[in-house]
């Protein structure tokens, strides 16, 4: 990796209560990328986060965000990073272009009109611009948390759950914002529970279970390397039984004898799947569909943490 | 560190005095009117019998007094509030996470809701001159005096803020602590009028030392000496600063 943007290392956090929320924790996330941490509920991706923007503090390690130490150096750090945090919080009464403003001069930058409206736009606030926050819808409200959070141009944007209870325009309309923030050189870690939003939008996964990274990768090889691939075979003649001469290969009657199921390992050198198929054709046995299935980053996502609590 | 963010303390200050600006009228209605009431009774119906106080009119004499007891209660009032708010509301998310040190988010909270109470004790001054003529010995001196206990008592308010686990909570200090020490700290009588032992007992209540001194920009006259008076309202100004300076060391009930 070219020099990481946000350097996390050793990080871990033991609540007062006891709970220890994230385990020892190495992460590099590259300039300029977007990186999805999945994770169940309460495996401690909020709490990561937090640790990052300032909101908890760490029981232990470091973090550098763009060379900045978050502790020594939280200005510097501070600057380069924005935050929009899971739950909605909002002021009441402030309009929607004021608030904005609020957030800009909060983080030390100098009035900009031009500038906060250049946010509304992006965003379709520009209408709503002199409307109090607590007459918008929910949507509305989180697309100006997202104003708020761009409002001092940060390099690193937090999103956390951006899409949690937002329709399916709206979440097409946060994907488009965080690939237009991307080429505009802004790094972007997200956390979703959405893997099909993992799925289209990261360039990497992360997989967080109880406050352990258990995986940190590139999403076409995840998906390439842990992706198990199905077989199945529509038959022309329903099977009662499944013939001996099959048993060398894992396979399954379905569906009352009408179909065979077979599931292998797409990264295998030898798949299984043309001896397979001679195997069928020797014994006389045919199909009338074939169709192949690989496995989501879905169920890529719940083998793998299902495994774990085992 | 790079250095100071004036921007970041500029949004807070502004932030805070737009929330006052909304409800400005109510703000400013309810010191002209309790300081009206309070010269109708005590002004003209026990005034007109009781005697001059060191040669001063006891109309005059509350003056300060009332200045005080409402700067006290609505320096603990705004600030406190101005601060428990964005823990209510979750919005502190935001402050927690900018680029602000200790000193700077204190001084936005603090310095809007003193400027906010220095206004609201000048209107009671310019309503309290149309009963009584009231005339100020030591005018700068009387500003600087509003200033600190002002910014004391702001500070005082902030502590509260973040201190209160609910809205209850942000009264009872006030309420039960404050005011009940304000009226027997010789806001509206002298504490040479009281007798034997009660003016030494007085002598405890540390609001006493606020009231004299500023009571002595006014007539040149006080209970206590004007540079002990001015000790004891330093004094409680760096005891609040070095808690709220605790408060962000720890993150107590600011930060998991
Ligand atoms: N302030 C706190 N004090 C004590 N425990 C906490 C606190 N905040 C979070 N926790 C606990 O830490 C664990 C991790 O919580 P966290 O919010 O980081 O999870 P998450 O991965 O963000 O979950 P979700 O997907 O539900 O948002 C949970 O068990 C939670 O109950
Ligand atoms: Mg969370």
């Amino acid at each position: 990796m070219l020099e990481p943007v946000l350097s996390i290392r050793g990080l871990s956090k033991t609540y007062a209560s006891g709970l220890q929320a994230l385990k020892p924790l190495d992460l590099d996330i590259a300039r300029g990328e977007i990186f999805a941490l999945l994770g169940p509920n309460g495996a401690g991706k909020t709490t990561m986060i937090s640790i990052v923007c300032g909101l908890v503090t760490p029981t232990s390690g470091t973090v550098t965000a763009d060379g900045h130490d978050i502790i020594r150096d939280y200005r510097g750090a501070r600057r380069k990073i924005g935050l929009v945090p899971q739950e909605l919080h909002t002021d009441q009464f402030e309009a929607v272009r004021d608030t904005v403003a609020f957030s800009r001069g909060l983080f030390g930058c100098p009035p900009d009109p031009g500038r906060v409206e250049q946010v509304l736009r992006d965003l379709s606030l520009w209408d709503k611009r002199d409307t109090r926050i607590r007459e918008l819808s929910g949507g509305m409200k989180r697309r100006v948390m997202i104003a708020k959070a761009l409002a001092h141009d940060p390099q690193i944007l937090f999103l956390d759950e951006p899409t949690a209870g937002v329709d399916v325009e709206l979440r097409r309309d946060m994907w488009q914002l965080v690939r237009r923030l991307r080429e505009g050189g802004v790094t972007i870690i997200l956390t979703t529970h959405y893997i099909e939003e993992a799925e289209e939008m990261a360039d990497r996964v992360g997989v967080i279970s109880r406050g352990e990274l258990i995986l940190a990768e590139e999403k076409t090889s995840l998906m390439r390397k842990l992706g198990k691939k199905a077989l199945t075979l529509q038959l022309a003649e329903p099977l009662a039984v499944l013939p001996a001469e099959l048993a060398e290969w894992k396979v399954e009657l379905n569906d009352g004898g009408h179909a065979l199921h077979y599931e292998f390992d797409a990264k295998a050198d030898r798949t299984g799947v043309p001896s397979l198929l001679a195997k069928l054709r020797d014994l006389g046995i045919g199909f009338t569909d074939l169709n192949t299935h690989q496995s989501s980053l879905e169920e890529i996502f719940v083998s793998l943490v299902s495994e774990r609590k085992d | 560190m790079s250095g100071f963010n004036a921007h970041g303390v500029w949004a807070i200050y502004r932030f805070e005095l737009h929330r006052f600006r909304r409800t400005l009228w109510t703000g400013l209605a309810v010191p002209v009117i309790t300081t009206s009431l309070y010269f109708i009774v005590f002004g003209a119906a026990i005034g007109s019998r009781m005697a001059e106080i060191d040669g001063v009119d006891y109309g005059t004499f509350i003056v300060p007094g009332l200045m005080m007891l409402s700067l006290f209660t609505e320096s603990i009032f705004n600030a406190s509030f101005g601060i428990h708010m964005p823990r209510f509301t979750g919005t502190i998310y935001e402050l927690l996470s900018a680029p602000l040190s200790a000193f700077e988010t204190v001084l936005g909270y603090v310095g809007a809701a003193a400027t906010k109470s220095m206004i609201v004790a000048l209107v009671i001054l310019a309503t309290a001159n149309l009963f009584v003529d009231v005339h100020i010995a030591h005018p700068l001196l009387m500003i600087a005096f509003l200033l600190l206990i002002a910014a004391t008592f702001c500070l005082f308010g902030f502590i509260i803020g973040i201190w209160a686990k609910g809205f209850e909570q942000l009264q009872v200090i006030p309420l039960l602590v404050v005011t009940p020490l304000t009226f027997l700290g010789g806001a509206f009588y002298s504490i040479d009028m009281l007798p034997e032992p009660w003016r030494t007992a007085t002598l405890f209540n540390p609001v006493v030392y606020l009231i004299s001194g500023f009571r002595w920009t006014f007539f040149g006259t006080a209970d206590v000496g004007v540079w002990v008076s001015l000790g004891a309202t330093f004094a409680f100004f760096l005891a609040c600063l070095g808690i709220v300076w605790w408060i962000f060391r720890t993150g107590y009930r600011l930060k998991a």
